[in-house]
């Protein structure tokens, strides 16, 4: 079995209307220092293991459907669970 | 012409789209479910507006993977009209029927409202009956309407013509180019988020969404039927 948690994030050139009203947010209750805010999606995936590569496979999951390429950015970490 | 509507769970502008293409447009209308296996027997294809799919995900983003999407994209690459209005638009999106995506509106609230339209391209087949420039008034209803492709993109949209509509004056979501419509490179998938099925008849404030609906029927008639 494998635990996998992938972050989606909208691109670096993208401006990201949500963070930059957390931002000015944050800015009016005097956190001045925080220059950027960037809102995404955590998504934790449960995959039975089989003879597929896995990390072939959440690519894949993450290339058609978790993000969208053309205004998002992905990652993920793997994390084989041994059950007892 | 026969049109299809097709049905997602989550569509709520299809019945306002039937209404159009039966009681204004005059022509024949099917409601066709995203479970179907085929299109045959349509000659334009026409994706509703509304939330598919609770819009979970992304908006449109599972809707693409639905049965019928499969004979959406062969129906379009074949050359078949198909509109896609709002969550329509946002399906084809994700579908790569059109180039793009759409962020949340630059103000982050859902806008419904008249926008004011420039139409920028009359020679593709649901924009003939205007005239080039011409301002319209259709409705907007959108919580993601805030369209977005890279540089390159955007010079390929501009070198091809394929932004159709934009918005005049203010824009409202914040949508690159002010952009409101685009159709694919041929010329025969049309994206847009103002409903045209919304503003075809003076009591709902407007009727110039029908022409878009006529210059279709126009286009297919000149095409299809001999001794038009």
């Amino acid at each position: 079995m494998y635990k996998v948690k992938v972050y989606i994030t909208l691109r670096e050139s993208v401006l990201d209307p949500q963070g930059t009203a957390v931002k000015s947010s944050l800015h009016s209750m005097s956190y001045d220092t925080v220059s950027d805010v960037r809102i995404g999606k955590y998504m934790e995936l449960t995959i039975e293991k089989n003879n597929q590569d896995i990390d072939a496979l959440v690519k894949e999951m993450c290339e058609r459907l978790l993000a969208n390429t053309v205004i998002e950015d992905y990652s993920y970490e793997i994390e084989e669970v041994v059950s007892l | 012409m026969k049109f299809a509507v097709i049905v997602f769970p989550g569509s709520n502008g299809d019945i306002d789209m039937f209404h159009a293409i039966k009681d204004e447009l005059g022509e024949e209308v099917e409601y066709v479910p995203h479970t179907a296996d085929s299109l045959a027997g349509f000659d334009g294809i026409l994706l509703p507006g509304g939330f598919s799919y609770g819009d979970y995900l992304r908006t449109g983003a599972i809707a693409r993977f639905s049965n019928v999407m499969g004979e959406v994209v062969k129906a379009a690459n074949e050359g078949v009209p198909v509109l896609g209005v709002c969550n329509g638009f946002q399906i084809l999106l994700e579908a790569g029927l059109l180039p793009g995506a759409m962020r949340r509106n630059r103000e982050l609230a859902f806008i419904c409202k008249p926008a004011q339209l420039v139409v920028e391209n009359n020679k593709t087949m649901f924009t003939s009956g205007y005239e080039i420039g011409e301002t319209i008034t259709i409705p907007i209803a959108h919580g993601e309407g805030n369209y977005y492709c890279d540089e390159e993109t955007m010079k390929l949209l501009k070198q091809n013509n394929q932004i159709v509509f934009t918005y005049d004056g203010e824009n409202p979501n914040g949508s690159l180019e002010g952009i409101a419509g685009i159709t694919n490179e041929n010329g025969n998938v049309l994206g847009m988020m103002p409903h045209p099925e919304r503003a075809v008849d003076k009591l709902l404030g407007s009727a110039d969404g029908l022409k878009l609906f006529q210059s279709i029927v126009r286009n297919w008639r000149e095409n299809h039927v001999v001794n038009a």
